[in-house]
């Protein structure tokens, strides 16, 4: 059987996590390619509709990238970001997904190999949870 | 020339069918207007009575409840082909409403619960509801009942919504000017939702201080302050998610919203934008020093975030059903 190549969603905020991973590639730093990413301005600004968006339009899991706690950009953006994703785990499981198919990490702009290595790990992990099942059910096809 | 007006249903508890009749002695300005040639709930209406309509003859249909069984679908795409016009009444029609939240199982577990596993329930053989039967020289039919309850827009082409569960008279008094200018031939434009535009949080009628919530409570375990949001008290308001239009009667009797009117316009999931609120104004005054822990701790006190944040809303969601056990 084809080894299973999951498509990842990644939002990452452009003062932090999304420096962090153009110092991975100026680094020269190898991570698995699943990551599609999405720069945005800051993780707070990142909508649970847009997660489960991704979901819906088929992503096997969605990253969120942010400053670590203290320094976001815009003061709080981060903290709100940590509420959301808690939040929304709570809700995934009892629409059936897996709540580790979301994960929160905060990077910072100077931290190149951590977020390459942060990234392999989740890429990993959705690796063995497998295809998001909402793929598979017939509502997908509304 | 009176117009002909249709009302159909689905998946519904008939509550629209008394919002309706609690337009009082109004209702007569709605007879005057219109002839009333499908009810099924106030009047001996059958099925063939639709039937026999031709395309587009009827003015105006209005169906509520959610779309759930075969002949539910049946009567929507029935009430569409006769219509000119075709209105979304209540939370079922309009999001899927409460029968919609039978997307968090399907029909097999339904089925399983109610003719097997309950106590009171005695069915060795787990005889099930069948679609076709033979008894003797008769062949009996049941409607399928479908494992997704849907909203009516999900089924067939809708022209016009009335949120509410039910609807409040206030809002439903306003079909009266609009048949009046049907009879004119001047519709409203499609896609109107005859409600506010506005969140419920802008018609509220209770003083919010300072939009922190720094624990979460149920209704019943606080008395809560009369006059101040009952969401800064910890109790969980859809208002910020809410369209409003309904006059806040819920909160007026101080019971928190519970989101039947559906999502603001420009929203398309009602439970990511709640879940948006809550995560802007939770315990946000101590943001900085509170451990991840504490966060969680906090949010454990919210029981069950599908039933809550898509009460009514669920089929409509962007994830609208769970999805099944990995075989």
């Amino acid at each position: 059987m084809e080894r299973f190549e999951p498509k990842i969603i990644g939002f990452c905020c452009n003062w932090c996590a999304y420096a962090g991973a153009d110092l991975a590639g100026i680094s020269r730093i190898q991570y698995p390619p699943n990551l599609r990413m999405i720069r945005v301005m800051c993780s707070g600004s990142v909508d649970p509709e847009h997660i489960l968006e991704a979901f819906r339009n088929g992503a096997d899991g969605v990253f969120i990238g942010g400053c670590h706690p203290g320094d976001c950009h815009y003061m709080s953006g981060n903290y709100k970001t940590l509420r959301k994703v808690k939040l929304l785990k709570k809700l995934l499981p009892q629409l059936g997904l897996e709540p580790e198919r979301v994960r929160l990490e905060w990077v910072s702009a100077a931290e190149g190999a951590r977020f390459a290595q942060v990234v392999a790990d989740f890429i990993e992990e959705i690796r063995r949870l497998g295809p998001n099942p909402w793929k598979r059910t017939k509502g997908a096809e509304r | 020339m009176k117009l002909k007006l249709a009302i159909g249903l689905g998946s519904t508890c008939s509550g629209c069918d008394i919002a309706i009749l609690d337009l009082a002695e109004r209702i007569l300005e709605l007879v005057d207007l219109a002839d009333i040639v499908f009810w099924p709930t106030a009047m001996d209406f059958k099925l063939e009575d639709l039937s026999k309509f031709g395309e587009g003859e009827i003015d105006i249909s209005i169906y509520h409840g959610t779309v759930r069984t075969s002949e539910q679908e049946h009567i929507a795409h029935l009430l569409r082909e006769k219509s000119k016009a075709v209105m979304a009444f209540g939370s079922c029609a309009c999001f899927g409403g409460i029968p919609g939240l039978c997307n968090l199982t399907n029909r097999e577990e339904i089925f399983r619960t109610v003719y097997k596993e309950t106590p009171s329930t005695v069915n060795p053989d787990f005889i099930t509801p069948q679609t076709r039967v033979k008894v003797g020289d008769f062949e009996l039919t049941l409607p399928e009942l479908y494992d997704d309850g849907k909203s009516l827009k999900q089924v067939v082409d809708v022209d016009y919504y009335l949120p509410g569960c039910p609807p409040v008279v206030e809002l439903i008094e306003k079909l009266i000017p609009i048949l009046r200018s049907a009879q004119n031939g001047e519709l409203p434009p499609k896609g109107t939702v005859i409600a506010s535009d506005k969140t419920l949080c802008d018609e509220c009628p209770l003083r919010r201080e300072n939009k922190i919530i720094d624990h979460i409570t149920r209704v019943h375990e606080i008395i809560p302050d009369p006059e101040r949001c009952l969401l800064e008290q910890g109790i969980l308001c859809m208002g910020p998610a809410t369209r409003g239009g309904c006059g806040a009667r819920c909160i007026s009797a101080l019971m928190p919203c519970r989101g039947c009117m559906g999502p603001p316009p420009g929203v398309k999931d009602q439970g990511a934008r709640m879940i948006s609120a809550i995560a802007s104004i939770l315990a946000v005054d101590e943001e900085q020093e509170l451990p991840e822990e504490e966060v969680e701790r906090l949010i454990e006190g919210i029981k069950d975030p599908a039933g809550t944040f898509y009460r009514f809303t669920l089929p409509e969601a962007l994830l609208n059903r769970k999805v099944g056990e990995r075989k």
